[in-house]
């Protein structure tokens, strides 16, 4: 690897101290071997700037924590290695969501209002027997709940998604995708009409413009366009009227 | 008179990981009022990223037929090296099968049995019969007899975590994430809460608890090369041993995993060895042949992470800015077979270290993986030393995994000993009162705003948090690693207690103010240096192999003198922990060779799980 040096610049601002404006502040770090920008970032923080806030938590593109805005287009931190970008490296916060400070944001309070909003749990009125034996699922079916599970709420589909960064009550994407999850699972007990009163708005699966940066952002590479369509027919079906069974699956 | 948030509750459980939100939902369940704490959302914990699953004895594929609480039992113990609780041991594996099905009620999408004959990477044909079609199955891991980890594609982590913060979610539990506790509240015999730091203001706060449940996972980033993610520092070991009452059992059991990848430290898993991969030094030999002519790059886990250090210690590791390092090399198995077989480990090398091990050379070395000590409890989860106090999960010392876990047992343990212990909890809190004077409460909190006001200004001096951060981890990975003996043992605590008067005297570089990150780390430091010292003293004062914990100077395990565990004390102005023993107790299988084809000084690490 040629001996880079690399030149970040960084979004500053304390929302506690809006007196001071947000800034954007540079730092110089030499480039070293398999460096992503988790690496570069504890390094600034613990070599130059302390002070420097950002979010990590598993590193390994699996949790979601580290979402930010990186030279334009939202990723994972831990994910994007340097030497696939230019020696200039630009980051910023993702919008949509509350700052907390410099690179991090509140992802969390959002997604668990979401979780609230779309009742993202298994609705049954079946209570748990310790002593039965399992209930049986055909693999299929659970891979394709897990398909849709994969989702990190790591927050990209929501910041690079127009109809969200201009209407706050959007689901987005992962809201989306999540209403998916357990309309094919059969353990969910909801109808269609139940469905509906959750999705069938502006708010949901009739306010995406169809831009699809959702799709081209998302780190886990979920179907989101596919889903999208799969929701929206389903929720147009029920407010036709026309009459269909519960967990028909995915065209 | 501090100004402070104070919040109320039955039931206060710090970290929001399986454990933690298991006994939040148990207690919530019976009626008591919940407040989980977490350093990040719920959805963010470490619990996720355990992808391969967990153990419980079902039976219901085709290799794990005949599977039963009794077998995973042996087992279980075999693998602690005869240093568990088996009290808790068969409480565990009686539990596990329930836990899972538990869970599959409430949303986990288990990977289902599906009929029909398969054919075996090692060439055996399987037949999955039609009755247990659509029945939870299970995947082979290292150590079992049976196949017994159940799991979900390659997430089960991830699914467990999401379905129980689900349940939380429509239960309505109160969670207040983003929040750190940094003390507990006790008059030396109850405990009565925490104080806690808000990590979006950097404010204090109060929780008042009948009941407080310590679930914040492993102490992994004390070591410079950890699998772990990034917030398993220990906090709440250190936040229970600072009260110098409650001990911390067996800390210096640690789990290591042969091939963290360079310079993340993210697991590569054995799969890359086990389709033919070879490890080769600085000047590209292979050299696990000169050491294990048998076995190879196959020896157990332990063997192979033991190897590795011997070489890197002759010198002939690779240096990098990371540290020393050896080669993983698998270019020679051909780009389909990368492409296809090994996917998951081509893209995590692709991903996160940027080389294709298509053509490139993978860099790798043993990592700190599990951490088999922690809060010491009972069997019910209550904590020796404070009334009120439980601990579950990697955060406490159960004591499940004895001196080295096995593979899929960890995952598993989080959601039955939550559920185990979530009934104690609940079962403590319907009877429990707190009278407490308000002095307590109001001492706690100065004490937290005097640490903080010290480190902003600098009033005890101008240590470096961070390079303090790397002299301990530096000492524990060099010295009390894979390999262990006196002599470096020694020099790690000479080292580490000087390191730990340093961190006693840092002072910060930024103002301090608000979250700031550096005064997190600062509040943190001494606490992460009395934890490796507790593992550090402990490792060199049991004179015996045991599991993971591997002596050159004493590669026997020792029975007679060493059938016990290890209770660390922190008191009041020390700088080492005290240390006391009690024995293990042994109710069903009595000491003896655990079979692993390798003498009882030599041990097999568990999987990742």
């Amino acid at each position: 690897m040629a001996d880079r040096e690399l030149t970040f610049e960084i979004f500053r601002y304390n929302p506690q101290k809006p007196e001071t404006k947000p800034y954007l502040q540079t730092y110089k770090l030499k480039e070293t071997t398999g460096m992503t920008v988790f690496v570069a970032l504890n390094m600034i923080r613990e070599e130059q700037d302390p002070s420097l806030m950002f979010d990590f938590v598993c590193r390994a593109a699996i949790c979601g924590s580290c979402a930010m805005i990186i030279n334009g287009r939202p990723r994972l931190a831990c994910k994007t290695l340097t030497k696939t970008l230019p020696a200039k490296i630009k980051l910023f916060p993702l919008p949509v969501f509350k700052l907390i400070g410099d690179l991090s944001v509140d992802t969390g309070t959002w997604f668990r209002h979401l979780s609230l909003k779309t009742e993202s749990w298994i609705h049954t009125s079946k209570t748990f027997d310790p002593k039965a034996q399992e209930e049986r699922m055909d693999n299929k079916t659970a891979l394709e709940i897990y398909e849709a599970e994969r989702c990190i709420e790591c927050g990209c589909c929501i910041a690079g998604c127009a109809t969200a960064n201009i209407r706050e009550d959007f689901l987005g994407a992962a809201g989306i995708n999540r209403v998916a999850r357990f309309m094919v699972d059969p353990r969910d007990e909801r109808t269609p009409e139940q469905y509906f009163e959750v999705v069938g708005s502006e708010e949901g699966a009739f306010g995406c413009m169809g831009l699809m940066a959702c799709d081209d952002n998302c780190p886990m590479e979920l179907p989101l366009q596919m889903q999208l369509a799969f929701v929206r027919r389903k929720i147009a079906k029920i407010g036709l009227g026309v009459k269909e069974k519960k967990g028909v699956k995915l065209a | 008179m501090s100004i402070y948030q104070t919040h109320m509750t039955d039931v206060l459980v710090v970290g929001a990981g399986l454990a933690g939100e298991r006994i939040a939902v148990e207690a919530a369940s019976q009626g008591q009022d919940v407040i989980i704490l977490s350093l990040v959302p719920p959805r963010r914990s470490h619990s996720t990223a355990a992808q391969g699953g967990m153990q419980a004895s079902l039976g219901n594929c085709a290799m794990g037929e005949g599977d039963n609480p009794d077998v995973h039992f042996a087992d279980t113990v075999k693998g602690s090296d005869w240093g568990c609780d088996q009290e808790v041991a068969r409480l565990f594996v009686e539990t596990a099968p329930v836990a899972v099905r538990e869970m599959a009620v409430w949303g986990v999408p288990w990977s289902r049995v599906v009929a029909g004959q398969r054919t075996l990477p090692d060439g055996r044909v399987i037949e999955e019969k039609k009755e247990k079609e659509g029945l939870i199955t299970a995947r082979d891991f290292g150590g079992t007899a049976k196949w017994r980890t159940c799991y979900t594609a390659d997430g089960t982590g991830h699914t467990l975590q999401y379905t129980m913060d689900s349940m939380v979610i429509k239960m309505g539990i109160t969670v207040h994430d983003r929040t750190e506790a940094i003390s507990l509240i006790h008059d030396g015999e109850q405990c009565i809460g925490v104080v806690a730091r808000c990590l979006r203001t950097g404010d204090l706060r109060v929780y008042i608890a009948k009941t407080t449940v310590i679930c914040t996972g492993g102490y992994g980033r004390l070591y410079s090369a950890s699998t772990n993610a990034v917030i398993n520092e220990g906090n709440g070991m250190f936040v229970a041993l600072n009260t110098g009452v409650v001990p911390l059992g067996n800390m210096e059991a640690v789990q290591f995993h042969p091939t963290g990848m360079v310079p993340v430290w993210i697991l590569i898993t054995e799969g890359a060895r086990g389709d033919g991969g070879y490890l080769l030094d600085k000047n590209l030999d292979r050299f696990m042949p000169d050491y294990e002519p048998k076995k190879k790059e196959l020896a157990s886990r332990d063997v192979v992470s033991r190897r590795m250090t011997q070489h890197m210690r002759k010198g002939l590791g690779v240096d990098s800015p990371y540290g020393p390092h050896l080669w993983l090399d698998i270019r020679h198995l051909g780009a389909e077979h990368i492409n296809t077989n090994l996917r998951e480990i081509a893209n995590i090398a692709r991903n996160f270290a940027g080389v294709d091990p298509v053509k490139d050379l993978i860099p790798v070395r043993p990592t700190q993986h599990y951490s088999m000590g922690g809060v010491r409890t009972n069997k019910d989860g209550a904590a020796y030393g404070l009334r009120g106090l439980f601990a579950a999960g990697e955060a406490a010392c159960w004591d499940l995994h004895g001196f080295n876990r096995l593979g899929g047992n960890s995952l598993a343990e989080t959601i039955t000993a939550g559920r185990i212990i979530g009934k104690k909890v609940a079962e403590y809190t319907k009877d429990a009162t707190i009278n407490y004077n308000y002095q307590l409460v109001d001492d706690a909190v100065k004490e937290q705003e005097n640490r903080i006001k010290a480190l902003v200004n600098g009033w005890h001096g101008k240590e470096n948090v961070y390079e303090i951060r790397n002299e301990m981890e530096k000492n524990l990975m060099d010295y009390v690693g894979i390999f262990r003996n006196g002599k470096d043992l020694q020099k790690a605590v000479d080292n580490l207690r000087e390191v730990y008067h340093r961190s006693l005297k840092i002072g910060l570089r930024s103002n301090g103010e608000g979250p700031n990150p550096e005064l997190a780390q600062a509040l943190r430091m001494p606490g992460m240096v009395r934890l490796a010292l507790c593992i550090a003293y402990g490792a060199l004062m049991r004179t015996e192999s045991r599991g993971s914990h591997a002596r050159e100077d004493y590669p026997k395990r020792d029975d007679t003198n060493w059938l016990k565990r290890t209770l660390a004390y922190w008191p009041e102005g020390a700088d080492l922990p005290e240390l006391k023993y009690e024995p293990v107790k042994i109710t069903e299988l009595p000491p003896g060779d655990r079979g692993y084809g390798e003498s009882s000084a030599e041990s097999q690490g568990g999987k990742n799980g």
